[in-house]
C-alpha cells in the first residue's frame, strides 16, 4: 500500500487494508464494490495498492470473486488469493445474496467486511450494521427520537449459518490476532469470511486520532467481541477479565452523545445478552 | 474477428505518491527523540503510512540498550495530521503542533 491516498484523516478502514495485504501478501487479486475504499486509492489514473484491483458494483462483489477465483482454476493459477474487500453496506445489506451465493458454491475465497457501521462513503446513511441507538443522517433523532433502536445485524453468524470452513471477527486495534487470522484462513481450502471493525471518525463522530483506542475499547467492553469460528467450533481470541462498563465506548463518540442513562442500561444489557450467548456457543461447540 | 484496442480496459498505472497529502494537515506531529523507546508502535497504527525507518545513529538513543534499533521519522510528504501516532505512543514521545506555529518559528 503506498502513501498519497485520498481517506479521511485517522481513517480505520486503511490501517485494517495494511494488515489485510500484510498478511496475504503480493499473490492476490483484490475486488472492490462501491464503498469507501472504492474512492480512496484516488481518482483515475492513481493507484495506491501493488495488487491488481477490480471494480465491481455495489451488490455484486460475491459473484465477481468466484468468477475471477474460477477463471484462475481454469488457467491453473490455484495458488492466487482471491480476495472480496468491501464495507458494511456492500456486504449486509446490499452485497448480502451474491455473497450468500458465492460461500454456499464453497468457491476457495476470502471475503473481507470492513465494519464502519454506516454507508459512510454516501454521507452517513443508516445500515443493517449501525449498532443500537446511534444517530446517523437518515436516523437523524430529533423530539421523536427517531435514533436507529434495531440491534446490530451480525454478518458473522449469518455466515456461521452457511456452514463454511472459516468465519472470524478482528479489529484494527489488535494487528497480530488480524494477521494470524488471515495467515491460518490463507491455509483453509474454501470460502473464507472476516468481519473487521474499522471506525471511522467522520461518521462516528470522535476525533480522528481516538480511532485505534476506540476500537480497542469495542474489545473490552464486549461490544465487538473478537472470535473465529473453524468448522462450526467456535473460540473467543480475546477475552477481557473484567469487561469495561459500555458507557466508556460511547461517551467517546459523538453519533451517541443524546443517548440517556436508561437507554445506556438497554444497551449493556443487550451487550451482556450476545456475549453469554457467544460464550455458551463457545461452550457447546468445544463439547464433543 | 473481433479486435480489441491496445487497453481493452483500462489500467490505473500512476501511484498515488503523487498526491502529496501533507498539506491537509492541521496538526504536525513532532517526535521528541530523547523519550522514543523505538517500539514502532507509531509504524504500526499509522494509516497513511507515513512512518519511515531511519538508520539507527541518525538520533542519539535514550538508552545505550537501544541504540542498535532503528529510528522512526514522519514523511511530511503525507502525513495528514491525524494524531494516531501521538494518541497511541506508550512514552508520548509524539506532540501535535499546531502547523502555524510551526511556521512561524521557521519565519523567526
Amino acid at each position: 500500500m503506498l502513501p498519497g491516498h485520498t481517506a479521511c484523516l485517522g481513517c480505520g478502514a486503511t490501517i485494517a487494508m495494511r494488515y489485510v495485504l500484510k498478511a496475504l501478501g503480493k499473490n492476490t487479486i483484490l475486488s472492490i464494490p462501491a464503498c469507501c475504499w472504492a474512492v480512496i486509492p484516488g481518482v483515475y489514473p492513481h493507484r495506491t495498492l501493488d495488487v491488481p484491483l477490480l471494480y465491481t458494483a455495489f451488490e455484486v462483489t460475491g459473484a465477481a470473486i468466484s468468477g475471477i477465483r474460477e477463471a484462475l482454476n481454469a488457467l491453473g493459477k490455484e495458488d492466487v488469493n482471491v480476495v472480496g474487500f468491501a464495507g458494511d453496506g456492500g456486504t449486509a445489506d446490499i452485497g448480502l445474496q451474491a455473497l450468500s451465493g458465492a460461500v454456499e458454491r464453497g468457491h476457495n475465497i476470502f471475503y473481507i467486511m470492513y465494519d464502519n457501521e454506516a454507508y459512510m462513503n454516501t454521507g452517513i446513511q443508516r445500515s443493517g450494521s449501525t449498532p443500537m441507538g446511534a444517530w446517523t443522517t437518515t436516523t437523524p433523532g430529533g423530539k421523536k427520537r427517531m435514533y436507529k433502536w434495531e440491534p446490530k445485524k451480525s454478518v458473522a453468524e449469518i455466515m456461521v449459518a452457511h456452514n463454511i470452513p472459516y468465519v472470524a471477527t478482528a479489529t484494527i486495534a489488535y494487528p497480530e490476532d488480524l494477521i494470524a487470522k488471515i495467515k491460518k484462513a490463507k491455509e483453509i481450502k474454501g470460502p473464507k469470511f472476516i468481519q473487521i471493525l474499522s471506525p471511522c471518525p467522520t461518521g462516528w463522530r470522535h476525533s480522528p486520532d481516538k480511532t485505534v483506542e476506540i476500537s480497542r475499547l469495542a474489545v473490552q467492553t464486549n461490544m465487538f467481541p473478537l472470535y473465529e469460528v473453524v468448522n462450526g467450533t467456535y473460540r473467543i481470541t480475546v477475552k477481557p477479565k473484567n469487561p469495561k462498563p459500555i458507557k466508556e465506548y460511547l461517551r467517546l463518540q459523538g453519533r451517541f452523545r443524546h443517548l440517556t442513562d436508561e437507554e445506556i442500561e438497554m444497551i449493556q444489557r443487550e451487550v451482556d445478552k450476545r456475549w453469554k450467548e457467544l460464550l455458551k456457543k463457545e461452550r457447546c461447540s468445544n463439547e464433543d | 474477428m473481433v479486435v480489441l484496442p491496445e487497453e481493452p480496459t483500462p489500467i490505473a498505472k500512476v501511484p498515488s505518491t503523487e498526491n502529496k497529502t501533507g498539506g491537509w494537515r492541521t496538526f504536525r506531529p513532532r517526535i521528541i527523540y530523547e523519550k522514543c523507546i523505538r517500539c514502532y508502535i507509531c509504524w504500526k497504527f499509522c494509516p497513511e503510512p507515513a512512518i519511515e525507518f531511519d538508520s539507527p545513529d541518525a538520533h542519539p538513543a535514550p538508552k545505550p540498550a537501544l541504540a542498535k534499533f532503528d529510528t522512526v521519522k514522519i514523511n511530511y510528504d503525507y502525513c495528514k495530521g491525524c494524531g494516531i501516532c501521538a494518541n497511541e505512543c506508550p512514552v508520548n514521545a509524539i506532540e501535535m503542533v499546531l502547523e502555524e506555529s510551526i511556521e512561524e518559528e521557521e519565519a523567526d
